[in-house]
């Protein structure tokens, strides 16, 4: 296949015939546009984690430490007794093929390897030789297959071609979760310094610094300044946004991305914006400057490695509770997560809003709340005036993140909030939505350029359904609550389906917000004119 | 051990009673042996013999009557000639109740064993475990 | 091929018992393989239960598959997203009973444009269902070769699946639901060929045993038929622990009891131990109560992290310049 950028039509054709040959064949070719950069060595090294190389997967010669298979070995069997998941998983698979077609990138590319079910048996075939009697003794009638080094690629190959979005998992009859599988597989390949450049570095930058942009505590202050002045001049309202302060109520913490990337800086506007207008008592971290958390997509323990700045930080601060930006990875980690690796916060109060008096009892625990949940509860209160019309150049739909969507089951919070704050809003098909809804298809450390094919074969099946939206109710702005969906969507889109762009919802919340002692707004936070009553297809009807 | 296997062996255990439920009812109760059919006849000369060997009426008696069944009911033809050319009148009563008499040793045992509800007795009326002579027959 | 492998060993198992049983043996056709098999089956069983019973689960990690429990106006879903035990129970019971899952399943399609086209797909639940309950159905009747009286629900369970009425024996509904159940699912491994690609033998090769043996027993019921208070004798002699093997049972039982014998001895060594594990998938079992309830990991690993003063030493030049608040003016205090 050319090496050039493939027109859509193009990249469009995909046969869903299997190939001939078996499945148990690891040959795979690792070509540019599928594949990610290996991670450098100096990452490796920083975070002290072995056999760190120069390396890249289309090298020939990995530098497989000599005993590599033993590592392999002992990493599974250390695992299989660590996680019942990844035990049951290894052994209940009947093979329905329930999964098949639910995965966004066998959807997109139509190989079959991409199917859950056998990106699984990748690492069962290994499983069955190596720990289980069927498996030594019937060999590839029961689909074992020996560890070699065709097959450790094979591995690199497909789990670095899963987002873990957990998608298969809603479909499966026992539930086994690809996320798992594909978690404990790069967990293994970690024990032989294979992992990706856009994984390891983010993960360096975020255990050194405090985000995974690198970002020093200078140019953090600097941008939310930044955004400070900018809002200022958008509303005529200079707002306080207080950094490494002790004693307030709240910590805020967001993806770093909100603060330095577009079009997710436009939601730091709505969250400012927010915050000022509520007199919400909080204060923001560059410790603490990151929700997301790259290390779900490397290891639990590098996930703790990180995620345990949160809760020092907020005890550090002295903060009662925890309230969280929009990101969908960042979510999955606090929610399912957190509390359990570097809990428990009994330093922390039960998450209260001191404007409604609501007592976040779902959070009781983790003492940390979901930005969506909390607007909700505002808007339900009545605590903030809105003026919809201002979103009335916008024609949305909303794109359900992954593990919002499959790891906490965050639906109807965010489409309140999205419903009060606009008036034009339209669901895309409902396979496509909620807990069915697709991924970006550049989740879990994958959304970089080196494999742009990748992510937009990936990415297919989302935007195909906005796309379905877009031609059938003019769509024309896909709202999400994920960094990673800010990052990687608008390109995604720009591909498949032209004119549609990306938002953040609490772009929009900023947008409809009235504040007291506003000028009068002209235009969106994106600096857009508002073109109020003239484009308003609800007064006109 | 993880909080939920005390859970896991409860419910192992419920799995296992259930599974072998045929070993605990059938140990802790006395249940008397199952009896053959009792094929003793009345001696009526010239009729010595069955219509068929045992062996095969006890697996295909059902489909023999069914034929009788039909062939009398439906084409009014009641002789039935076995392979020997022996001759016998189509009748549930009259000749295969006229030797066999007793219907509970004889048809019972194994229907009730085997749960087997025959529709036979819903029409004919059961003979007399000591008749005096024929059987009788309603229609 | 493989395909072909699971015909062969299936093959086997047939022609085994059939020359065998035809060489005498009785005893040890119907009383040492079947001990042995449920030996096998009972001790594996448990022993795989167990296996998985003790591993820890460091994470609770539900699959949440509706809305979940967070605001008191928010209609939250207490079977798909449960956040309570008892919500779990009604979820494992949808999941166990009904398929709830499978049931959601969706067929892909990619049409001219490109035009992603997603359809209701309810055959594979369907089938599966079908196949199950007629399994559980069959198995349950036995129980009259097993129990003396015959148990009334065994009675009760008999007159409706031959509601019918039609034949002699009366067809069994289930006999006829199993047998085309699993032709289905058979025939979808074998001819649709995203499915035949991810078979294994280990797949083909129940479904071909199970097949077996219904058809050794509607070959029992109708063709070769067999003495069935033998048969009731020999297995109440099992049941009860002593064990009896009556003449002349006929050779299709001894053919049929040897499959048997072979599918729960196989049984705990295969994907069927999905009868266990669907109850211990940690993506189902577990309330979606992270943020209410801490879930404890048994080996919660120690782990290297960066901590504040690290960070502030660090960086503590940079963050003077810049205002922000400081723990500690100078680095490395002179005193200590």
């Amino acid at each position: 296949m050319s090496q050039g950028k493939l027109k859509p039509e193009e990249l469009a054709r995909i046969t869903y015939q299997p190939p001939a040959k078996s499945w148990t064949d690891p040959t795979v070719e690792f070509r540019k546009g599928v594949i990610c950069y290996g991670a450098v060595p100096e990452t490796l090294n920083y975070l002290d984690l072995p056999h760190a190389k120069k390396w890249q997967p289309t090298d020939q010669d990995w530098k497989l430490p000599p005993d590599w298979k033993k590592i392999i070995f002992e990493g599974m069997r250390d695992r299989l007794m660590r996680f019942r998941s990844f035990k049951v998983f290894m052994d209940i698979c009947v093979r329905c093929g329930a999964c098949a077609d639910k995965c966004h990138f066998y959807i997109g590319s139509g190989d079959p390897k991409n199917m859950p079910v056998l990106r699984a048996e990748l690492l069962r075939s290994v499983y069955r030789r190596q720990f289980t009697k069927a498996g030594k003794i019937m060999g590839a009638m029961v689909g074992a297959r020996d560890l070699d080094e065709k097959v450790l690629k094979e591995w690199f190959y497909y789990f670095y071609q899963c987002t873990e979005c957990r998608r298969c998992s809603v479909f499966c009859p026992y539930g086994i979760d690809t996320a798992e599988i594909t978690m404990m597989g790069r967990e293994l390949l970690n024990l032989l310094g294979l992992s990706i450049e856009w994984i390891n570095t983010p993960l360096a930058n975020c255990f050194r610094t405090g985000n995974h942009l690198g970002i020093q505590p200078h140019g953090f202050k600097d941008s939310v300044e930044f955004a400070v002045d900018e809002l200022a001049e958008l509303t005529g309202i200079k707002v306080k946004a207080p950094i490494n302060e002790k004693g307030h109520e709240i910590l805020f913490v967001a993806p770093s991305a909100d603060y330095f990337a577009q079009p997710h800086y436009f939601t730091l506007l709505g969250y400012l914006a927010l915050f000022h207008e509520i007199g919400l008592d909080y204060t923001l971290s560059t410790f603490a400057s990151e929700g997301g958390n790259f290390g779900l997509f490397h290891s639990n323990e590098m996930m703790k490695r990180l995620n345990a700045k949160i809760y020092s930080e907020a005890k550090r601060l002295d903060v009662k509770w925890i309230l969280g930006g929009e990101c969908g990875h960042m979510w999955r980690v606090l929610h399912q997560y957190m509390d359990t690796m570097n809990g428990p916060a009994d330093f922390l109060q039960v998450p209260k809003s001191s404007l409604t008096g609501t007592v976040f009892a779902n959070a009781a625990s983790t003492k940390m709340v979901h930005i969506s949940e909390f607007t909700a509860d505002l808007i339900r209160h009545n605590k903030i005036q809105l003026d919809p019309s201002r979103n009335n150049h916008w024609n949305a739909t909303f794109h359900d993140s992954c593990n919002p969507a499959r790891c906490m089951g965050l639906f109807d919070e965010p489409r309140y909030v999205l419903q009060q704050v606009m008036k034009n809003f339209h669901e895309m098909p409902e396979d496509t939505i909620r807990e069915q809804t697709f991924c970006c298809g550049s989740g879990s450390g994958l959304g970089t350029d080196e494999n742009i094919e990748s992510r937009m074969r990936g990415g297919l099946p989302r935007a195909n359904a906005v796309k379905y939206v877009r031609d059938t109710k003019e769509v024309n702005l896909l709202v999400c609550m994920c960094a990673i969906d800010k990052a990687t969507l608008p390109p995604l889109l720009e591909y498949w389906t032209p004119g549609v762009e990306v938002a953040g919802l609490h772009e929009l919340v900023g947008n409809a917000l009235i504040m007291k002692g506003e000028n009068e707004r002209l235009t969106d936070l994106r600096g857009t004119p508002i073109t109020k009553p003239l484009e308003n297809k609800q007064d006109a009807a | 051990m993880p909080r939920d296997f005390n859970r896991i062996v409860l419910g192992l255990a419920v799995f296992l009673a259930l599974v072998l439920t045929p070993v605990w009812t059938n140990l802790f109760r006395s249940v008397p042996p199952l009896q053959d059919p009792e094929i003793a006849t009345r001696n009526i000369p010239g009729k010595d013999k069955c219509v068929l060997p045992s062996v095969e009426m006890k697996v295909t008696h059902m489909n023999l009557l069914n034929q009788w069944r039909d062939s009398v009911v439906r084409n009014d033809q009641r002789d039935y000639a076995t392979a020997d050319g022996r001759h016998f009148d189509m009748s549930l009563s009259r000749t295969c109740m006229n030797c066999h008499t007793d219907k509970a040793k004889f048809c019972d045992r194994c229907h009730n064993a085997l749960a087997v509800n025959p529709y036979c007795w819903d029409c004919h009326v059961e003979p007399l475990v000591q008749p005096a002579s024929m059987g009788t027959e309603v229609r | 091929m493989k395909f072909g492998f699971s015909l062969l060993i299936l093959a086997l198992l047939i022609v085994i018992p059939a020359l065998g049983a035809s060489l005498g043996g009785a005893p040890f056709w119907g009383i040492v393989i079947p001990y042995c098999a449920l030996l096998i089956f009972l001790v594996g069983f448990t022993s795989r239960v167990l296996k998985w019973a003790k591993l820890p689960v460091p994470f609770r990690i539900p699959t949440s598959t509706g809305q979940q429990k967070s605001l008191d106006w928010i209609q939250h879903s207490p079977l798909d997203n449960p956040s309570t035990g008892l919500g779990v129970v009604g979820r494992m019971a949808l999941e166990v009973l009904l398929f709830r899952s499978l049931f959601r399943n969706t067929k892909v399609e990619l049409k001219e444009g490109p035009k992603l086209v997603y359809g209701s797909s309810k055959w594979l639940w369907a089938g599966a269902l079908a196949f199950h309950y007629a399994f559980l159905i069959i198995f349950l009747r036995h129980f009259k070769y097993f129990v003396e009286p015959t148990p009334f629900w065994v009675v009760g369970m008999q007159n409706l699946d031959s509601f019918f009425q039609v034949g002699l024996p009366m067809l069994l509904a289930t006999d006829a639901v199993i047998v085309a159940a699993i032709s289905f699912l058979l025939l979808r491994r074998l001819l649709d060929a995203r499915i035949r690609y991810i078979s294994n033998a280990s797949d083909y090769f129940p479904l071909l045993l199970i097949l077996a043996i219904a058809a050794t027993g509607i070959l029992m019921r109708y063709f070769f038929k067999v003495d069935l208070v033998g048969v009731k004798k020999l297995a109440m002699g099992l049941f009860s622990l002593k064990p009896v093997v009556p003449e002349g049972i006929g050779a299709m039982f001894y053919i049929h009891m040897f499959l048997v014998s072979s599918l729960i001895a196989y049984f705990p060594f295969s994907k069927l131990m999905h009868l266990a594990g669907v109850f211990l998938s940690p993506t189902r079992n577990l309330a979606n109560n992270n943020r209410m309830r801490r879930h404890l990991n048994p080996w919660n690993p120690q782990v290297k992290v960066h901590t504040y003063e690290e960070y502030e030493d660090e960086f503590r030049d940079v963050m003077k310049a810049a205002e922000l608040p400081l723990d500690k003016e100078k680095q490395c205090p002179k005193a200590s």
